[in-house]
């Protein structure tokens, strides 16, 4: 068996559907959000790659190095904005972050 | 290509980028007492680029990366307007230290630039760097009062949602790349029409609710009344009006660009989102208490009219949106500025109730808000009556009567939650324990943006004309 465009395509949807999941039904730690981000965009990611590589077309494949930089700096900004919670609350748990609602 | 003439035609950008970097290095050198001049600095900028927008000629430039044209100049001059007028009442609004930290202007200088770049994108590539350069620096800024519990909270919850947008928008981007092998706009329009029909679709689907979500649009708002709440005041003026605009903007620049082949697929899915937001807009603020997350509602209730003029899918339709854009962007800068503009007890407005009895000590206060309120709700004739009027006229025009009805009940039911304001106002009983805020900006926004509201009828022409030649110059 090859592996072909639709396979990678598959791992995508189901790696993009673990991420979503990741952060929908994740009660515990606000952690484990970031890294389901960091899921999507891996998945997106993977998509790219797998277009560019079967259309000959490089496009995709700068279009990847944009999104890991992008990922980075958001990264960065949602862990920092972690520690400044964490510094007040003394806690990262998912179900202590809803002061405001309504 | 030649280098010269493409730099040329983004100067507002170049020097908004020049200009934000420039104070990211001078800033921390710069003492406590003399942190008002990096603000002034800012502004400056602003206006710099604000002069500079009308001047690139059209075209493509940067390898039709990035367009020039004169809906991007419009959208361009309200968002630089919204972010100079937003930063200039924040210097009031900022009391304490954190908030008064120097990255404040420097974060509001680079987000005006990512806006900037997302107005004009002609590439799936510069659309996702523009709208993330425009947001990261607005998580930034709604955490930014580190003291506040509420700050944090509200900061998290943008963050994860915005991330998650972002995410969905990209593998819209990518299926629609997938599917026709180019992220170019002009590219895009031709090759739709022949893309699988389903992968386009997909495509379209996850790109509009990226998006929507930027726009605050039902089912996609549920970050919206807890990041306004939870924000600092000056930082929710600024997220609910130049962000938006800039948002507004690139809907309208893809679904009438790149887009326009799959028409028949967005029309629909435009007007439901349309319906959603003006619904949970108007049910939504009806049972509020607190003043930022009545307005917030009120936000997605708005973003729902914008949606009404998209859904049209005519020249009317987008000039609708523009004109909506326009006024939406001068109305919610008075309403933040009237929360910013008084206390009560050294309090900040922040519930309905703490503006008991202002009708009758601060006439001129209570007239302002009610005023930009009741534009807000719509009620002729003023500002807010006009742009709905042109959104509706588009709908029914292109046959969405339904639509239209529907709009006008949402108003109705949005028009009772704006009035309890206004009847609390000034028929509620309370202390005069009022006092303004001191500083002459806020004040004078609130009655310059109060006149744009009553007397709107005025100065309509130049208003509405500007946006029908930004809107004649949309699509490829």
């Amino acid at each position: 068996m090859t592996v072909t465009l639709a396979h990678y395509l598959m791992l995508g949807g189901a790696v993009f559907t673990v991420g979503i999941i990741g952060i929908v039904l994740n009660r515990r730690n606000v952690i484990m959000i970031l890294m389901a981000i960091e899921l999507l965009l891996l998945a997106v990611n993977l998509n790219f790659v797998a277009f560019s590589a079967y259309l000959g077309d490089p496009a995709g494949q700068v279009f990847t190095l944009f999104v890991l930089t992008v990922a980075a700096a958001e990264a960065a900004v949602g862990l920092a904005i972690l520690v400044v919670f964490f510094r007040l609350r003394g806690t990262i748990a998912v179900e202590d972050i809803q002061d405001l609602k309504g | 290509m030649e280098l010269a003439p493409a730099l040329l035609g983004a100067l507002p950008e170049l020097l908004l980028a020049l200009g934000a970097t420039v104070l990211t290095m001078v800033g921390p050198f710069v003492v406590d007492q003399r942190r008002a001049w990096l603000t002034r600095a800012a502004l400056l900028t602003l206006a710099g680029a604000l002069a500079l927008v009308p001047t690139p000629p059209d075209g493509l430039i940067f390898g039709g990366l990035f367009v020039v044209d004169g809906f991007g100049k419009f959208m361009k001059i309200l968002v630089l307007g919204a972010t100079a007028w937003t930063l200039l009442i924040a210097e009031e609004g900022r009391q304490s230290a954190s908030m008064r930290a120097f990255e404040y202007p420097v974060l509001v200088l680079f987000s005006a630039l990512g806006m900037l770049a997302t107005v004009s994108a002609n590439n799936l590539m510069s659309l996702y760097l523009g709208l993330e350069m425009m947001s990261i620096p607005l998580y930034v800024l709604t955490a930014l009062k580190r003291e506040s519990r509420h700050a944090g909270e509200a900061g998290i919850k943008y963050f994860v949602l915005g991330a998650l947008a972002s995410a969905l928008l990209l593998y819209g981007c990518a299926l629609l790349y997938g599917f026709t092998g180019t992220t170019d706009f002009n590219a895009l329009a031709v090759a739709l029409p022949d893309a699988p029909p389903l992968g386009a679709a997909a495509g379209l689907v996850f790109l509009v609710a990226g998006i929507a979500f930027k726009l605050s649009a039902a089912p996609f708002h549920m970050w919206t009344p807890d990041v306004y709440e939870g924000a600092p005041t000056p930082v929710t003026a600024f997220l609910a009006a130049a962000p938006k605009v800039a948002a507004g903007a690139l809907m309208l620049r893809v679904l009438f660009g790149p887009l326009i082949g799959l028409a028949d697929v967005w029309m629909p899915a435009i007007a439901v989102l349309a319906v959603l937001s003006m619904t949970v807009g108007a049910f939504g603020a009806l049972r509020q208490t607190g003043l930022k997350r009545l307005l917030a509602y009120g936000t997605i209730g708005h973003s729902g009219y914008i949606f009404v003029g998209i859904a049209a899918g005519t020249p009317e339709g987008i000039h609708g949106a523009c004109v909506y854009l326009a006024i939406y962007a001068v109305m919610t800068i008075g309403a933040f500025a009237c929360l910013l503009a008084m206390h009560r007890s050294h309090q900040p407005f922040e519930q309905v109730e703490h503006l008991a009895g202002i009708g009758r000590h601060r006439p001129m206060f209570a007239l302002a808000f009610s005023a930009l309120l009741l534009s807000m709700a719509g009620l002729p004739p003023l500002a807010g009556f006009l742009a709905k009027l042109y959104v509706f006229r588009a709908a029914v025009e292109a046959d969405l009567f339904w639509l239209a009805v529907v709009g006008v009940l949402a108003s109705v039911v949005a028009a009772a939650y704006y009035f309890r304001v206004v009847y609390v106002m000034y028929f509620a009983d309370g202390d005069e324990d009022f006092e303004h805020m001191p500083g002459r900006r806020v004040t004078w926004t609130v009655t310059a943006t109060a006149l744009t509201a009553l007397l709107f009828l005025f100065v309509a022409p130049v208003v509405v004309e500007a946006a029908a030649r930004a809107a004649g110059t949309l699509g490829l």
